[in-house]
């Protein structure tokens, strides 16, 4: 058994607590907008905030987890679906197969909440997710167009 | 929080619309394309859009005016859904705001004599090979809706126009729209002569359209296959014998079957176990638990160095296929006063779709029904009902979008081991998940190979002859051994042919011989995104490079000389060359200019790239020029995100991609070990869509060709280092 507290509300979840959080979230509370790819750490598509970090949940055991700690997943990044970034995202058409994506959405998001105009440096640094269809030039078009709408999410 | 449904089988346990779905769950709400098509049965209905009658097979109309375009290609990324839909919306000049897509099932398609045509999605095809009857089918359509109009008001129909899904009587200014009239129209006899339009007067097609699936993809309301969920579903997790062709010797279920969740620890065939639980946790976690005992055989010997000796010896040896040939370049290399040798080499990739293999199926003794990502629905039918051991007429394949596919899903490796799972747990919905490792360690590569270019030179440094001996594996001898030519793989030669619109060498040599030593192994080779085109253009484009240096010419200048008879190929270089400023002084940081051309896939494109090498061997790229003469473009937007994603393709293969073989098994597991071009790395890239007009090719695949020779070239002027074996993570870059 688990309590989280995930987009805004505290859920009990039925699973061993050294589950990671990517299978709590997809399985048991049935968000599968967050997305397995590597399952260690490699390639982001399983990223979601706590407390407005960037963390990968393929790692992070609901162990290490309490309902204090605020778990945001794609789903709850805006009540429709209309923050900055995704806004900004449908404007350049930047997904592919979208597999990758509610991940780089989720990592820009946290970019631009620590960093409101982040140069090509900081999308560098913070934006290590892997797309194979490649989308990174648009991922990064993305994030300065968001950027400049200014960041209300 | 109980678990949630984003599938509701019906009683026969069969998909229900996306209507019913969101009532019962009302959390997701899969848009109606990424679930499929409403209630399949085992009477295949005719229509998917259930109670409204269809104009025709690609065209259903509904009454509020919303129009439904049929897709029996499969969207992964790359645009095809938009691009069909451009192309019968083009004839059927309805209002673009007003439409939506679905897929049909391969089992309708049965149904109906194959009203769809072909489900393939691969070879850069979507489009090309099936531009002409579904505009045809767009163009039907509207005819028979004006005609039904015309009736209503007894005028003739060639008074009457459809514009943005309105219909006017020119005489009189009347007007109804198409949903007013849709049902009257599918009624009407199909018009025997289905005129197209003249290019010139396109105005869908050549447009830059939105996609028509951005917004679930942001999100993450987009349902994949790993996604699905059915009531008592259970979730299995697969692991084949690591040395391909291994067996199963012996099973310890009790080392897995009491952990939490499992519920059925099974062999799969004679070589793979799976463990089913309530959870992917729970079955990953206990089949990591599980102890097998596999038989290898002599697989289990094979590494990279002997398959790399086994190439080696292919390279001189005495018999091969002749792929290509004019003049004797044998005679002319030995009677040339100077000769250039080089041998190339280009290894194994891993497809690496982000979404790992999954497919969820439910096998009764009657039927077996399929939810999965495939890039072949009529395919993936054919391997489940002989998986199933059913008709193809008793299973169906209900398409959900791709999270990449780049040739892995064309193959049903994975869906013929998700049926044999489900078999086992007969009526039960059975998730098959493969983890990273398992996909990564059960691919279909990118079959390996090893060229020796030869040029015999004259005084003058001219090329008199040119040998091309390929050695190493062929992919149809593995996939489609009935393709086979007097057991000759055509193939392997893509982009060397001496002719055709599908891959043509762009260059005419007065004494040429392109041969293929085959020489297969054990691992599987398969198509991967660009297929034979990725090394045919290393080899090629790299060695005329070498050629040029070597005789002191620009590589330019030289590749003009030797394509004069070649001018399609020849207009993308020269725009590649414009752009980039070729033979002006480079940009401040810039220290190498390369150029690379290939045709492929039907399409013409060339890139120019320009790099630079730190002290310490760190490559930068700084800049990518790519041109595309495809013929026609239908989504000039789509085509560059095709032609930048072919770049993060092609790049990270020649960055980092390498699978590596030890007894017999690939070494790498995860991304770790196979890693790929992230953003820090992702140079800029201009792209020049130029299309020439009176063909139609491809632009999923064809840059990928390019863009490692072009990177390659550029490396070489930059640091004077030639590098003639991948990836570039190996290899020294710093200057000598
Ligand atoms: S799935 Fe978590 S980083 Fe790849
Ligand atoms: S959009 Fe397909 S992996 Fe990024």
């Amino acid at each position: 058994m688990a309590k989280l507290n995930v987009n805004g509300a505290v859920v009990e979840l039925d699973v061993a607590t050294e589950t990671p959080l990517l299978w709590a979230l997809r399985d048991q509370a049935g968000l599968t907008g967050t997305k397995y790819g590597c399952g260690i750490a490699a390639c982001g598509a399983c990223t979601v905030h706590i407390d407005g970090q960037a963390i990968r949940s393929c790692i992070t055991p609901v162990s290490a987890l309490d309902e204090s700690q605020k778990i945001v997943t794609i789903e709850g990044l805006s009540p429709d679906g209309n923050h900055p970034v995704q806004v900004a995202w449908r404007e350049l058409d930047v997904p592919q197969c979208g597999f990758c994506q509610s991940g780089m959405i989720m990592a820009a998001a946290a970019l631009l909440a620590q960093t409101p105009r982040p140069t090509d440096e900081d999308i560098n640094v913070a934006m290590s997710n892997i797309c194979r269809c490649g989308t990174y030039n648009r991922v990064r078009a993305g994030i300065h167009k968001a950027a400049a709408g200014g960041i209300t999410g | 929080m109980a678990p949630l449904d984003n599938v509701a089988p019906s009683r026969r346990l069969l998909l229900k619309g996306a209507a019913a779905g969101a009532v019962l769950f009302g959390f997701h709400l899969p848009p109606r394309q990424a679930l499929g098509q409403a209630a399949p049965s085992a009477q295949v209905p005719a229509s998917p859009a259930a109670q409204v009658p269809e104009i025709n097979a690609w065209v259903v109309i509904h009454p509020d005016d919303r129009v439904v375009l049929r897709m029996a290609r499969s969207e992964m990324g790359q645009g095809t859904r938009t691009g069909l839909a451009q192309m019968i919306a083009e004839e059927l000049h309805c209002d673009w705001s007003k439409i939506s897509t679905e897929y049909v099932t391969p089992g309708q398609s049965l149904a109906r004599n194959r009203a769809w045509g072909a489900f393939l999605t691969a070879g850069s095809q979507g489009i090309r090979n099936s531009q002409d009857y579904v505009r045809k089918g767009g163009a039907a359509a509207r005819i028979m809706l004006v005609e039904a109009a015309a009736a209503r008001w007894g005028v003739p129909a060639a008074e009457c126009s459809a514009k943005d899904s309105v219909i006017t009587h020119g005489p009189t200014g009347r007007t109804l729209r198409y949903g007013e009239v849709a049902a009257d129209a599918a009624k009407l006899t199909p018009p025997a002569e289905v005129p197209l339009k003249d290019p010139s007067d396109w105005t869908v097609i050549n447009t830059s359209k939105p996609r028509l699936d951005t917004a679930a993809k942001t999100t993450g309301s987009l349902i994949y296959g790993s996604d699905l969920k059915m009531p008592g579903m259970l979730v299995a997790v697969p692991r084949r014998c690591p040395v391909f062709g291994g067996t199963v010797r012996s099973v310890d279920r009790a080392s897995a079957a009491s952990m939490p969740g499992v519920r059925h620890v099974l062999q799969v065939g004679d070589g793979a176990v799976a463990v089913v639980a309530d959870t992917f946790w729970q079955a990953k976690t206990a089949l990591d638990a599980l102890k097998v005992e596999w038989e290898v055989g002599e697989n289990g010997k094979v590494s990279s160095a002997t398959i790399d000796a086994t190439l080696t010896e292919g390279l001189d040896a005495a018999e091969a296929f002749i792929g290509n040939q004019n003049g004797d370049a044998r005679a002319a290399i030995g009677a040339a006063p100077r000769k250039l040798e080089a041998v190339y080499s280009y290894p194994f990739l891993n497809h690496a779709p982000m979404e790992p293999m999954n497919a969820t199926v439910v096998w009764t003794a009657e039927r077996c029904d399929v939810w999965c990502p495939t890039q072949n629905g009529e395919a993936a039918l054919a391997a489940t009902a002989q998986a199933a051991g059913l008709p193809q007429q008793q299973c169906d394949i209900h398409r959900v979008d791709l999270g990449g596919g780049f040739g892995r899903r064309t193959t049903h490796d994975w869906l013929i081991d998700a049926v044999l799972i489900a078999k086992q747990i007969p009526g039960v919905p059975i998730k098959t998940m493969w983890t990273r490792e398992e996909d990564m360690v059960q691919g279909r590569y990118h079959p390996v190979t090893k060229a020796k270019m030869t040029a015999g030179l004259d005084a003058n440094g001219e090329i008199t002859g040119l040998h091309m001996r390929i050695s190493g594996q062929s992919i149809l001898s593995f996939v489609f051994p009935n393709a086979l030519q007097a057991g000759r793989d055509p193939v392997v030669f893509q982009g060397l042919n001496a002719g055709g619109a599908e891959g043509q060498i762009g260059y005419s040599f007065p004494n040429l011989l392109i041969d293929h030593a085959m020489r297969n192994t054990h691992v599987p080779p398969h198509f991967w995104r660009g297929v034979n085109h990725n090394q045919n253009a290393i080899y090629l484009e790299c060695f005329l490079d070498e050629v040029a240096h070597a005789t002191g010419q620009d590589p330019l200048a030289l590749r003009r000389k030797l394509m004069a008879n070649h001018p399609k190929h020849l207009g993308v270089l020269n725009a590649v060359a414009e752009r980039i400023g070729w033979g002006g002084p480079l940009p401040e940081g810039v220290q190498g200019r390369g150029i690379a051309q290939q045709m492929g896939f039907g399409s013409y494109v060339a890139a120019a790239a320009d790099v630079s090498v730190s002290d310490q061997g760190v490559l930068r790229i700084h800049r990518i020029v790519a041109a595309t003469d495809c013929g026609y473009a239908v989504n000039p937007q789509q085509i560059e995100m095709q032609v930048e994603g072919s770049f993060v393709y092609g790049l990270s293969a020649l960055l980092y991609g390498e699978c590596t073989v030890k007894d017999g098994a690939i070494e790498q597991t995860n991304f770790d070990t196979y890693n790929m071009l992230r953003m820090d790395e992702m140079p800029k890239v201009e792209t020049i869509v130029m299309p020439s007009g009176g063909f139609w090719g491809g632009v999923g695949e064809p840059t990928i060709m390019v863009a490692a020779p072009a990177v390659l070239n550029a490396i070489f002027a930059a640091t004077g280092k030639r590098i003639r074996t991948v990836p570039l993570k190996d290899q020294d870059l710093r200057r000598a």
